[in-house]
C-alpha cells in the first residue's frame, strides 16, 4: 500500500476507550480497496529518538497501543507511559527520525487478521506477508510499509451452517471455507460477539463482504481481528492424552511431548536446534503448524521456502506446506518486531485450535526473543536482572507457554491443541542462564541437545541422558494400546541398558573393553546397537527421515532381542567372541533406510534365530 | 545549515550538543575545531534537549568552542566500478594516493535487511582448495562461514589462500574480493596487501583498512562500507563477491567501548546486550537474491578471546553464521598447517552443496566416516596415555593410527597447495584404507565396494602419536567445556600421566 491510500487523521470518537472489543465490527477499519487504514484517533511529536525506542509527548495512549510514528509512518507500539513522556517501541528502523515529527495514536493494541489466507503464509514478526512487502517494495526490507495480513481481495467459497434466528456466541462455528484441498477453514464469531443471527447466507466472498448480520447490526465476515498479546479465551483447559506423533525415533520413542504439551530444545550452536525443529514442522502429525523463525538466519528461512512445498503430508498426501503458517523476522530485521513475532505466531495457533484442530507451534528461537526483550529494557532504561535480562523474563516466558494447551473452545465441543515446542540457544551451551531456567520451570519435556554428540556426527543430538519426558507415564497407556502391549516396557528396558552403558563407559576408559565381564561386553554392544540403529536417525534420507511407529516398535524389539539371546547363549556357555560377531546385528541398521521394512524386519529376525542357533549348536 | 557551538560534554567518543533544532537519528555531523580541523560523527540519540554524536576520528583535540554541523543525512558510501583494484581508509576514503572516487550513486551503509521470500537458497559449491573446508565443511555461495582462530595462529594465511583459491567449479569468473580490516595491525595489513598484489588479485578487490591505530569508532562503519560495496557489485553488477572481514573481536570490542561511554546497561561480560543484533546486520547481507545473478559469500575472522569458544563474541557469531571453522592451537603447535580442528568446524549450508552433482557421490559419507573415525581416534589418545597401547583391540588401534595419518596427510597441505574436490576425495579414502571394510559403517555397501581399496598394515604406533595421547588427556582434565563419553576417572588419570 503507498502512503497515498493511508487515511490520515481521521478523529474516530467511540473505540479509544476499549481496543478489545472495539474491533467487534472490524469492517470499519478497511477502506473501499480491501486494505487496512490505521485509523488515528490523536497526534503528539516526538520527543526523543534512541534506536528502536522513540519517546514521544502530548499524546493519549494506553498501554500497547499501535501508535504510527514521523513522516514515514513507522509502525510502533506504546510500552511505557511516564508523565508527559510516552514511550514507542518501532517494528522499523528509525534512521534519520527527527524530534518535533508527528506520532499518531490508534486507540488499538497490535492485532492480527485471523481468517481464510492463513495457511501457506509466510509473514514478518507482525504479520505482514513478505510476498507482498516484495512486490511493494523490492527485495530488501524497507519501511513505512503497511500491508494487511490476509489477501483482501480473494474471493472465498462460504457454506453456511447457522441459519437465521440461531442464537450463536463467540466461537460459534457459522460455516465453513475449504482454505486448502482437505484443510476445512471453520468460520467463527468472534470470541466477544454474540447475539441472533437476523441473516446468513452461502457464496463467494472476500473476507471484507458480510455473510449475515446479527441482529443488533453486527456483520459477520469471514475474518476477525484479534490483540496478540492477549490469550484467546476457551471454555475449558483439559490435560494432555495422546502424544504429538513426530517420526523421530528419539522423541517417540524415549521423550515424547503431548498434543497440547510444552517441550524445549535447547542446544548450543551446531548442535541441530534448527533441524530438530524443522524435522518436527515437517513430520509432526499436527494437524497445522506454526512456525517462528524468530531472530534467526536468512538462508534456513529460504530453505523451510524452498523446501516445504516440496515435501509432503505423509497423513494427506498434499504439500506440507498446505498446513504450515510461516513467520519469519530474520535476526537482522528490526528487534521490536523480532519481540512481537512469538506472539503473532502464537495468536494464529490459538485461532485454529479454536476450530477444534491440533496445532503445532515451533518458535526458533525463543532466546532471540528473550534477546529482543532485554535490548528493548536496556534502551528504556529498566533496572536489569540477572544478565541484563529485564526482571519480567521468566513470567514473559511463562506466559507464552501458558498459551499452550489442550482445550474445550469456545463454540464446539470438538477439542484443539496447540502444542508449543520452543528452541533456546543458551549462550556457550551454558544451561544455567537466565532463558533456559526460565523456559525449564515451566516445560514438561526437555530435549537437550549435546555438542558433543554432534560433533561425532550423532544427529539427532538428543542427549539421553539428561533429556526427559514428564508426559511418559500419561502417554504410556496410549501407546500400549495403540501400537503395542509393550511398548513402554521395550522402552523401559532401552533407557536402562543405556543407562549402564555410561557406567561401563567409565570403566572401559580406565581398563580397556576386554577386561570388562562378558555380560557386561553384550550390555555395551547392546546399547551401541540402540544407539546407532535407534537413536541415530538421519533428516537428509528420504525414508529415514521419518519413521512410523510400528517401525519404530519392531527396530526396538530386534535390538532387545538380540541383547535377550546375547545373554542367553552366553549362559550357557557359548564363546563371547562368537556372540559379538552375529553378522544380522549389524544389519539392523538397514533397517533405517529401508523402504520395505517390514520384510527386512522378518528376515533379519530369521536369521539371526538361525545364527543364534548355529552359536548355541557349538 | 546551521553550525551549533553548544557542545556541552565531551566524554570518551561521544559529544554532546544542547539546543538544536530536530536532528534525525543516525545523521551525519562534522565537528569543526578551533584549529581548522574536521571531525566527522553520527547521531546516537536524539532529542528536543540533547543530541548525542559519536566521532569517528575520536574526540582529541574537540572542546567546547568547537562548532558542530548537521548535514541531515544518514552516512552513504559513493560507489563505482573504478573502486575496484582500490584501497581505502575505514570510512572509504583513498589511501593510495590515487584520484578519489567518482560516484556512479551513493548508498546507504546500513543495508535494508534482505526479505526471507526474496532470498534463493544456496547451492553452489565453492572450491577452496583446502581438503578440511572441501571435504568436511563444504562452503557454498552465499554462505557466511567464519574461522574461529585465536591469537597468534595462520588465520591470515588461510583466509589469504581461500582468496587466492576460491573458485565455482565450471565457472571461469574469478570471485571479486573485498577486503575489510578492522583494528588490525599495519604488519598484518601490509601482508595481505602485498600477497593480493604479487597474485594479482589486487585488480578485482576492493581494500577497506581501520588499522589497529586509527579510531575505534571507525571500526563501526568499516564492516558496513565493505559490505554496501559487496551489494553494488553482487546486486548491481552482477558479480559474484567474496568478503573477508577481519578481525571482528577488535569491532566487538569497539561496540562495547561505544555502549560503556553511552553508559548502557552491559551484557555478558560488558559487551552491549543488542551485540547480537548488531552482528546480524553485518553476516546477514551474505546472501543471493532470487533474479539477481551475482552473490555475497562472507568469510569473517574472528580471534577467540583465550581460545574460549564460548566467549560471547564467538557465541554470538556461531549462532548467526552457517556454521565455523575453528583452528587448533594443538595442530598449529605441532606444525601442521591450516590448523583446522574438524571435530568442531560445521558448515551449515554443506548438505545444499555436495552431492553427486555438485561435488561427487560419496562426498557426504566419505565426509561423515572420517569425522567418525577421526573423533574416535582422537578419544583413543587419551585411553592410550592411561592405560597404555597393548591394551587397545585391533580396531581401536587401526583408529589411532587413521587419526593420526589423518592429521598429517589429510589435514596438512602446502599455503600454495590446490587440491581440488576428487583429489581431496581420493586422499579421504586412501585413509579410509587403513581402517577394516567393516569398520566403515557410514558408508554404504555399493560406495565401499567402488572406492575402498585396504591401505591397513600391522604397524605399531609411534612415539609421537603416545605423545599428543598423554598431552589430550591432560587438556581434558583442564578443559571445562570437553565433556567426554569415556571420561577417564580423576585421579587415576593424573598418576598415570606423571610418570
Amino acid at each position: 500500500m503507498s502512503k497515498a491510500t493511508i487515511i490520515k487523521g481521521e478523529v474516530n470518537k467511540g473505540t479509544a476507550s476499549d481496543g478489545t472489543s472495539s474491533d467487534g465490527n472490524p469492517g470499519n477499519r478497511e477502506d473501499s480497496k480491501g486494505t487496512i487504514s490505521k485509523r488515528t484517533i490523536g497526534k503528539g511529536t516526538i520527543f526523543r529518538v534512541a534506536g528502536p525506542v522513540i519517546e514521544a509527548k502530548n499524546i493519549d495512549a494506553k498501554m500497547y497501543d499501535v501508535v504510527i510514528v514521523g513522516k514515514e509512518r513507522l509502525m510502533g507500539e506504546v510500552i511505557r507511559i511516564q508523565e508527559e513522556l510516552t514511550t514507542i517501541q518501532v517494528y522499523e528502523d528509525t534512521s534519520n527520525i527527527k524530534p518535533g515529527e508527528d506520532v499518531e495514536v490508534t486507540g488499538m493494541p497490535l492485532s492480527v487478521e485471523l481468517g481464510p489466507g492463513l495457511l501457506s503464509s509466510i509473514y514478518d514478526g507482525i504479520q505482514r506477508p513478505l510476498p507482498v512487502l516484495r512486490d511493494q517494495m523490492g527485495d530488501f526490507i524497507k519501511r513505512g510499509v503497511q500491508a494487511p495480513g490476509l489477501d483482501h481481495k480473494k474471493k472465498w467459497e462460504f457454506k453456511a451452517a447457522a441459519k437465521k434466528g440461531d442464537e450463536v456466541k463467540g466461537g460459534a462455528v457459522i460455516g465453513t471455507v475449504e482454505e486448502m484441498p482437505g484443510i476445512v477453514h471453520k468460520i467463527m464469531v468472534k470470541p466477544d460477539v454474540h447475539g441472533k443471527i437476523e441473516s446468513i447466507k452461502s457464496g463467494s466472498f472476500t473476507v471484507d463482504e458480510a455473510v449475515g448480520e446479527l441482529e443488533d447490526g453486527t456483520e459477520l465476515k469471514l475474518f476477525h481481528q484479534w490483540p496478540v498479546r492477549i490469550p484467546r479465551p476457551v471454555a475449558k483447559k483439559l490435560m494432555p492424552e495422546t502424544p504429538l506423533v513426530t517420526g523421530q525415533r528419539v522423541i517417540d520413542g524415549l521423550f515424547p511431548v503431548a498434543k497440547g504439551g510444552v517441550a524445549a530444545i535447547p542446544g548450543p550452536f551446531g548442535a541441530g536446534k534448527t533441524v530438530s525443529q524443522q524435522q518436527l514442522a515437517k513430520w509432526s502429525d499436527a494437524d497445522i503448524i506454526v512456525y517462528i523463525g524468530c531472530g534467526e538466519r536468512g538462508n534456513e528461512m529460504t530453505e523451510v521456502l524452498t523446501e516445504f512445498p516440496h515435501l509432503t503430508d505423509p497423513k494427506s498426501g498434499k504439500p506440507l506446506m498446505n498446513r504450515t503458517v510461516l513467520i519469519a523476522n530474520t535476526s537482522n530485521m528490526p528487534v521490536a518486531a523480532r519481540e512481537a513475532s512469538v506472539y503473532t505466531g502464537i495468536t494464529i495457533a490459538e485461532y485454529f485450535r479454536d476450530m477444534g484442530y491440533d496445532v503445532a507451534l515451533m518458535a526458533d528461537s525463543t532466546s532471540r526473543w528473550a534477546e529482543a526483550m532485554r535490548e528493548i529494557s536496556s534502551r528504556l532504561e529498566e533496572m536489569p536482572g540477572e544478565e541484563g535480562y529485564p526482571a519480567y523474563l521468566s513470567t514473559r516466558l511463562a506466559e507464552f507457554y501458558e498459551r499452550a494447551g489442550r482445550v474445550i473452545p469456545l463454540g464446539t465441543d470438538k477439542a484443539g491443541s496447540v502444542t508449543v515446542i520452543g528452541a533456546v540457544s543458551p549462550p556457550g551451551g551454558d544451561f544455567s542462564e537466565p532463558v533456559t531456567q526460565g523456559t525449564l520451570r515451566v516445560i514438561k519435556t526437555f530435549w537437550a541437545l549435546d555438542a558433543k554428540l554432534a560433533q561425532r556426527r550423532h544427529f539427532p543430538s538428543i542427549n539421553w541422558l539428561t533429556s526427559y519426558s514428564l508426559y511418559q507415564d500419561t502417554l504410556s497407556g496410549w501407546f500400549n494400546k495403540e501400537i503395542a502391549p509393550d511398548w513402554s516396557d521395550r522402552v523401559r528396558q532401552m533407557k536402562t541398558l543405556l543407562q549402564e552403558e555410561e557406567k561401563l563407559l567409565e570403566i572401559v576408559q580406565l581398563v580397556g573393553s576386554d577386561a570388562l565381564p562378558e555380560k557386561q561386553q553384550i550390555t555395551l554392544e547392546t546399547a551401541r546397537l540402540i544407539r546407532e540403529f535407534f537413536l541415530q536417525q538421519n533428516a537428509y534420507h528420504e525414508v529415514d527421515t521419518y519413521c512410523d511407529l510400528k517401525k519404530a516398535y519392531r527396530t526396538m524389539g530386534l535390538i532387545l532381542q538380540f541383547g535377550q539371546k546375547a545373554q542367553e547363549a552366553l549362559g550357557k556357555g557359548a564363546d563371547i567372541q562368537r556372540i559379538l560377531g552375529i553378522k544380522t546385528k549389524d544389519r539392523i541398521g538397514e533397517v533405517k533406510f529401508d523402504k520395505n521394512h517390514d520384510a527386512l524386519l522378518n528376515l533379519l529376525e530369521a536369521e539371526m534365530r538361525k545364527e543364534f542357533d548355529a552359536v548355541g549348536a557349538e | 545549515m546551521k553550525e551549533y557551538k553548544t557542545i556541552t560534554r565531551i566524554e570518551g567518543p561521544l559529544v554532546f550538543v544542547a539546543k538544536t533544532e530536530p536532528i534525525g537519528y543516525g545523521e551525519i555531523a562534522k565537528i569543526r575545531l578551533p584549529n581548522g580541523e574536521i571531525k566527522n560523527g553520527q547521531v546516537l540519540d536524539t532529542s528536543d534537549d540533547i543530541v548525542v554524536v559519536q566521532v569517528f576520528e575520536g574526540t582529541r583535540g574537540i572542546d567546547k568552542n568547537a562548532t558542530i554541523k548537521f548535514l541531515g543525512d544518514t552516512i552513504k558510501l559513493a560507489v563505482s566500478e573504478d573502486m575496484l583494484g582500490r584501497i581505502l581508509d575505514g570510512k572509504g576514503e583513498p589511501l593510495d594516493n590515487g584520484p578519489s572516487i567518482i560516484p556512479e550513486k551513493k548508498m546507504e551503509i546500513i543495508g535494508a535487511a534482505i526479505n526471507p521470500y526474496a532470498r534463493d537458497s544456496p547451492g553452489d559449491f565453492i572450491q577452496t582448495g583446502i581438503s578440511t573446508i572441501d571435504a568436511m565443511n563444504t562452503l557454498v555461495r552465499g554462505q557466511k562461514l567464519p574461522i574461529f582462530s585465536g591469537s597468534g595462529l595462520p588465520h591470515n594465511e588461510i583466509a589469504l589462500q581461500i582468496a587466492r583459491q576460491a573458485k565455482v567449479l565450471g565457472m571461469k569468473e574469478k570471485f571479486v574480493v573485498v577486503f575489510a580490516a578492522m583494528g588490525i595491525t599495519n604488519e598484518e595489513a601490509q601482508h595481505f596487501i602485498r600477497d593480493f598484489e604479487q597474485t594479482g588479485a589486487i585488480e578485482r578487490s576492493v581494500v577497506f583498512l581501520n588499522l589497529a591505530d586509527d579510531p575505534a569508532v571507525e571500526r563501526l562503519i568499516t564492516p558496513r562500507m565493505a559490505l554496501t560495496t559487496a551489494e553494488y557489485f553482487a546486486y548491481d553488477k552482477d558479480m559474484h563477491v567474496l568478503v573477508i572481514l577481519t578481525d571482528l573481536t577488535n569491532y566487538c570490542e569497539s561496540l562495547r567501548e561505544i555502549g560503556s561511554a553511552r553508559e548502557e546497561i552491559p551484557g555478558r561480560r560488558g559487551y552491549p546486550g543488542y551485540m547480537y543484533t548488531d552482528l546480524a546486520t553485518i553476516y546477514e547481507r551474505a546472501g543471493i537474491i532470487k533474479g539477481r545473478k551475482g552473490s555475497i559469500t562472507q568469510f569473517p575472522i574472528l580471534t577467540m578471546v583465550g581460545d574460549d569458544i564460548t566467549h560471547p563474541i564467538a557465541d554470538l557469531t556461531g549462532y548467526i553464521t552457517e556454521g565455523q571453522i575453528v583452528l587448533s592451537r594443538e595442530l598449529h603447535t605441532k606444525g601442521f598447517y591450516p590448523p583446522v580442528d574438524v571435530l568442531p568446524s560445521l558448515s551449515r549450508l554443506m548438505n545444499l552443496g555436495i552431492g553427486k552433482q555438485k561435488t561427487r557421490e560419496d562426498h557426504k559419507q566419505v565426509s561423515d566416516q572420517c569425522y567418525a573415525g577421526y573423533a574416535e581416534g582422537r578419544d583413543l589418545r587419551g585411553l592410550v596415555a592411561i592405560v597404555g597401547e597393548d591394551a587397545l583391540s585391533d580396531k581401536d588401534k587401526r583408529l589411532l593410527k587413521f587419526a593420526e595419518a589423518f592429521e598429517k596427510e589429510f589435514v596438512t597441505q602446502g599455503k600454495h597447495e590446490d587440491r581440488d574436490i576428487s583429489r581431496t576425495l581420493d586422499l579421504a579414502w586412501e585413509l579410509l584404507g587403513m581402517l577394516h571394510k567393516e569398520d566403515l559403517t557410514r558408508i554404504s555397501p555399493e560406495l565401499k565396494n567402488k572406492y575402498y581399496k585396504a591401505r591397513w598394515l600391522d604397524a605399531p604406533l609411534s612415539e609421537e602419536s603416545k605423545e599428543a595421547g598423554k598431552k589430550e588427556a591432560v587438556g581434558k582434565e583442564e578443559s571445562r567445556t570437553k565433556v567426554s563419553v569415556r571420561k577417564p576417572l580423576q585421579g587415576m588419570d593424573e598418576e598415570d600421566t606423571k610418570e
